[in-house]
């Protein structure tokens, strides 16, 4: 497999499985326009993930959905970040703004590529990230604002922040670090990044879960 | 906030989107900030519609709360955001003497109308003629 379709299988396992997440709080979000506007984002990330998977399976000479579904839950290339089930608004939207600043970072990076697909891709999901960025930001103003929420956000970022490390390589994670300082206000402490490849327990849950009705029904049927 | 939505406030969320007569101006009534009344335009040119409501801390998250619920399908190309407290309503129109000549439907023209379709001869080109 070349670097090119393990980068874009990355993002793409990235965006899918936070889509999933993001998806669980359909429903019981705190209040009825945040499950609306979250539910939105969670299907945003669902569709930039298909978009990546079909550039990698245009060159691995296969489908989007056999990247997505077909593959063994060890095979995935995500980050932890988005694998760990935290059914908890602090820690959602901690997860959901470091992810977001995270994904900024490596967009404007690959905005820059020569590759034009991946550019233009990239440029493409970008319009979207803006208004999912407009939202993390929103809600971590909010949260800093209180005691209360600051303390909560603060927390599940301290939890969370190895993780989000995790996400971007070497050369992109010192840019992470300092815009999460700067929002925050605060230094960030010095810790080894949990890496792509080191999957969470509940990946394997999720992978149960995600890929049951793909399973269950033969190969090839038609919906 | 930060806990699952009580089930009494999910409802007063849901009915908040028809505002009743008399009710401009007041607050939502599950503490969740201000009703913001959105209004949309379908194409550039035509008139803004009413399109419901969202309820949401300060401007900022209603404009993402608009942008998600009457947007986000590109159904929409502008949107309005007023504040309901901004809006004047008026609900009552005294009509003590029922002049009903002010309206069209005040105003029996069938008949009329047929009568002056006869001397035109146009009669059968009316809609509907064979059933009268």
């Amino acid at each position: 497999m070349s670097d090119r379709t393990d980068l874009l299988l990355a993002i793409a396992d990235d965006e899918l499985i936070l889509g999933w997440r993001n998806s669980e709080w359909t429903g019981i979000a705190p209040f009825l326009e945040e499950d609306v506007a979250f539910s939105s984002i969670a299907q945003n990330e669902i569709g930039h993930a298909r978009a990546l998977y079909e550039l990698a399976a245009a060159e691995l000479g296969t489908t989007a959905d056999e990247l997505a579904f077909d593959r063994e839950p060890g095979e995935y290339r995500s980050a932890p970040l988005v694998e760990l089930r935290r059914l908890e608004w602090a820690r959602t939207i901690a997860r959901h703004w470091l992810y977001e600043t995270a994904d900024e970072i490596r967009l404007d990076a690959l905005k820059a590529s020569d590759d034009p697909d991946i550019a233009g891709l990239a440029a493409k999901m970008d319009r979207e990230e803006t208004y999912h960025r407009m939202h993390a930001e929103m809600w971590v103003d909010r949260l800093l604002a209180t005691d209360e929420g600051r303390t909560r956000l603060i927390e599940a970022i301290d939890e969370l922040w190895p993780y989000a490390l995790g996400v971007l390589d070497d050369e992109l994670r010192p840019e992470l670090v300092a815009r999460a300082q700067e929002k925050l206000g605060r230094t960030l402490p010095d810790v080894e990044p949990v890496p792509r490849g080191a999957h969470e327990a509940e990946l394997g849950e999720l992978w149960e879960e995600m890929t049951m009705v793909r399973r269950s029904a033969p190969a090839g049927a038609q919906w | 906030m930060l806990g699952a939505r009580a089930p009494e406030e999910s409802a007063a969320s849901e009915s908040s989107a028809v505002p009743e007569a008399g009710s401009a101006g007041r607050e939502a009534s599950h503490g969740q900030g201000t009703i913001f009344e959105v209004f949309r335009q379908e194409r550039k040119g035509q008139p803004f519609q009413h399109a419901g409501s969202v309820t949401a801390p300060d401007e900022a998250f209603a404009e993402i709360y608009a942008r998600e619920q009457y947007a986000r399908r590109q159904e929409s190309v502008a949107l309005w955001l007023v504040p309901r407290d901004a809006l004047h309503e008026i609900d009552e129109f005294p009509d003590e003497f029922e002049m009903k000549y002010r309206r069209v439907d005040g105003y029996s023209i069938k008949a009329r109308l047929a009568e002056a379709r006869e001397r035109a001869g146009t009669l059968d080109m009316a809609p509907g003629a064979t059933s009268e």
